[in-house]
């Protein structure tokens, strides 16, 4: 199984730190706001690395360690860059009765990454996630925004092939 | 004055089927049609029924469209809209030939508080949220009631927790009215953790404001004036819809400084959750809050002493919030003439698994669960049999067929070894395995436990290779005793509820199906055919043609055999990925 994600170099903008900085500032005095710089930033930067949790904690007088502690603990943090196409398989208790683990091994084979990991083009990424609410379509899976239901792991390849 | 009104579904099942593309284009083909001062199109909550979806509904006929497509369109806003004739193909299999949707047995024995908006109205505008007694209750309460009628109503309702405990909601309001401080707290959980429960979800997008009402009433009764709603980051369509319904309050003066102009002051901010189950717990939630890891820290004391920046805080779920103004409005004597002796009023469950009707239901406590996996449910796919139904999630257990037609309310459950939990109702048929269930919950609670106490962290884990063991065939009797020797440790020394309630699935599972413990036990076979490690594959030669397609796209090179003879598979090559049996055109692959 092949993973770039440890080894991708930071490549945050000038704008980039603009804009978190201005996130940091509009929160200044705010009580616990912490989680929301990070989400924040996350959107800014796509994930949490290193280098943006120490602006983060510069600017707000954190210890970094804190920081990390906060973002390791959630899973919608990511330390490691995302793929430009982010697959969520739901392995809720509905899809997973449904057979949703059957579609996220097929992913698994097909991508050639295990979950967390980022295709070495940078393409797509894979993780599973819990119950998005789409109960009624289960199985389903997330590719970025977009929610594919019902599948089948048949179906699995004709659905990346779009996201070429 | 519109003659007619369209309302279609945008919750996110209906969504995630594509509602937002016909809604789009039922506005083009009436504007083609020159219907726009006739026709009204309403982006709604969640109807429910979310495995036919997307659903649309014509008023005023009450037309029940289900699985709408983008192309039906046209067609239905020329025959419809236009002409007036049903598009009969179209109409929902079970609603053919009936006044209306309420006569469904979807809907029949359903009945709506908390979801009594849902799908009614559009939840992006306050205005139709006033328009159904909207903030009414919320008037009520500042100019004709003190704080202590307010409890006592809710307390004489008999409304409980409907996020999982079952605690009494009007006694948590009246232990932190109580506590006297210059600063108090009202918090909403909408961390919905349990996968397979969407409920509070579905009350967040089709009707808010009930949410914002509630809590304000909450913070009347305490003495708060600051609200905080915790909402997963997963649920974008709620978040958005959340901040709408707090700008529009604000603006209608409904939330903010001198409410009522009665000097009241209350308003809420929203704070999202980053995917940890553990911040459902109470005190795990605040401590979120807070900015800081979500982990929980031991009762006493209690979040109604010191709760969020060491504040008396009350924190309930999105649906007992929703069912409160209805209350207030309707008088504790009418919820509590709903449901059984100690549990009150109506539940929402998220009725999802082996059953034909996917989706959201409404049920008066004490229904039973026959009535909602045969009736409302309409029973299961493919004629399959019921095995189980878990409810509760990773914290609940499974529900044998032996108690099918038990009452279900909060004690009954947690009688028979599960418990209500958030809602969840996945059923499951006789191609689950429980062994496999138990796994999956307990795989569940590895990943969320946050680690902070041993008996959970180490406990979990400890568990899930027992489990393993068993499903691997490489487990002794004696492995049985350990797990539940284990389990009651887990349950009477963890910090909180999570590790208390961790080993449940597995508990109940090994109560109602011991068997097919024993069965991968000392038989070393899965009876369902779930668990790979003691499935063998096999080529029935009767059946067998000896066509080839089988060896061909075995990746094990397991199948050997001459052509138009019957083939075999080496066991001791086999992977075990089935491939043979999908690809088999004479069903002579047998699974065991």
């Amino acid at each position: 199984m092949s993973s770039e994600k440890k080894f991708v170099p930071f490549q945050g903008t000038k704008e980039q730190e603009e804009q978190l900085r201005k996130v940091i500032a509009d929160h200044k005095g705010q009580r616990g706001a912490l989680m929301p710089v990070l989400q924040q930033a996350q959107e800014i930067y796509g994930y949490l690395p290193a280098e943006v949790q120490q602006i983060i904690s510069d600017e707000m007088k954190i210890p970094v360690s804190k920081i990390c502690g906060v973002v390791t603990f959630y899973s919608f943090y990511s330390l490691y860059p995302k793929g430009k196409y982010r697959i969520s398989v739901c392995l809720g208790t509905a899809c997973y009765v449904k057979g949703s683990n059957k579609i996220y091994d097929k992913l698994q084979e097909v991508l050639g990454i295990n979950s967390g990991e980022c295709t070495p083009d940078g393409k797509f990424s894979l993780e599973a996630c819990r119950c998005i609410g789409a109960c009624g379509l289960a199985p389903v899976m997330m590719i970025n925004d977009d929610v594919h239901g019902r599948l089948t792991p048949d179906c699995v390849e004709d659905i990346l092939a779009k996201y070429e | 004055m519109y003659r007619s009104h369209v309302l279609v579904c945008g919750g996110t099942g209906c969504t995630s089927s594509g509602s937002a593309k016909i809604i789009e284009k039922v506005k083009e083909e009436i504007k083609k049609n020159d219907l726009a001062e006739e026709v009204c199109v309403v982006q709604t909550g969640c109807h429910g029924l979310c495995s036919v979806g997307p659903i649309m509904i014509v008023y005023p006929e009450g037309t029940f469209y289900s699985m709408v497509k983008e192309e039906d369109v046209p067609e239905i806003v020329s025959e419809h809209l236009l002409k007036g004739r049903i598009v009969e193909r179209l109409v929902y299999d079970q609603a053919k030939g009936m006044k209306s949707m309420a006569e469904t047995d979807f809907y029949k024995k359903q009945h709506r508080i908390a979801l009594r908006n849902c799908g009614v109205i559009n939840p992006e505008d306050i205005e139709e949220y006033i328009g159904r007694d909207g903030y009414q209750a919320l008037g009520k309460v500042l100019k004709e009631m003190t704080p202590d009628e307010v409890v006592k109503c809710i307390l004489d309702s008999g409304l409980r927790g409907r996020g999982g405990g079952g605690f009494p909601t009007g006694r948590k309001w009246q232990l932190a009215m109580g506590n006297a401080s210059d600063q108090k707290y009202v918090c909403c959980n909408a961390d919905e953790g349990d996968p397979g429960a969407f409920m509070d979800r579905s009350v967040l997008e089709g009707d808010p404001h009930a949410v914002l009402e509630a809590m304000a009433i909450a913070g009347y009764v305490i003495g708060a004036d600051q609200g905080y709603i915790y909402v997963r980051a997963e649920y974008p369509i709620a978040i958005e819809r959340l901040k709408i319904a707090i700008a529009q309050a604000r603006e209608y003066g409904l939330l903010g400084k001198n409410i009522f102009d009665t000097g009241f002051n209350f308003d809420i901010d929203i704070r999202l959750g980053a995917g940890a189950f553990v911040c459902g717990e109470e005190t795990a939630l605040m401590t979120s809050i807070e900015g800081n890891r979500g982990e929980p820290h031991p009762r006493p004391p209690f979040p109604a002493v010191k709760g969020l920046w060491e504040k008396p805080t009350i924190l309930n779920n999105v649906e007992t919030y929703a069912n409160v103004p209805q209350i207030i409005l309707n008088g504790a004597e009418w919820f509590a003439s709903m449901g059984t002796e100690k549990s009150k009023g109506t539940k929402v469950f998220a009725l999802g698994g082996k059953v034909n009707n996917v989706g959201l239901v409404e049920i008066p406590m004490g229904t039973t669960l026959r009535e909602i996996v045969e009736e409302i449910g309409g029973g299961i796919p493919n004629g399959k049999k019921f095995k189980a139904a878990q409810t509760g999630g990773p914290s609940g257990g499974c529900i044998s067929a032996e108690n099918y037609d038990i009452p279900i309310d909060y004690d009954n459950l947690v009688a028979i070894g599960s418990m209500m939990g958030s809602g969840g109702l996945i059923v499951m048929d006789e191609d689950t395995c429980m062994v496999d269930i138990a796994k999956f919950f307990l795989e569940f609670t590895v990943d969320e436990s946050c680690g902070k106490c041993t008996p959970c962290r180490v406990g979990t884990t400890r568990l899930l290779e027992l489990l393993n063991k068993i499903t691997e065939g490489k487990a002794t009797m004696e492995d049985l005793d350990k797990i539940e020797e284990l389990a009651s440790y887990m349950k009477q020394n963890a910090l909180c509820a999570l590790g208390q309630t961790a080993a449940n699935p597995v508990l109940s599972t090994l109560k109602n199906f011991r068997d097919e413990y024993i069965a991968h036990i000392v038989d070393k076979k899965c009876p369902a055919g779930v668990c790979k490690s003691l499935l063998t594959y096999s080529i029935d030669p009767e059946k067998c043609k000896g066509c080839r397609l089988c060896a061909k796209n075995c990746p094990a090179d397991a199948i050997t055999g001459e052509r138009k003879e019957p083939h075999t598979i080496d066991p001791n090559k086999c992977v075990k990925c089935g491939v043979c049996m999908t690809k088999c055109k004479f069903d002579a692959v047998v699974k065991k």
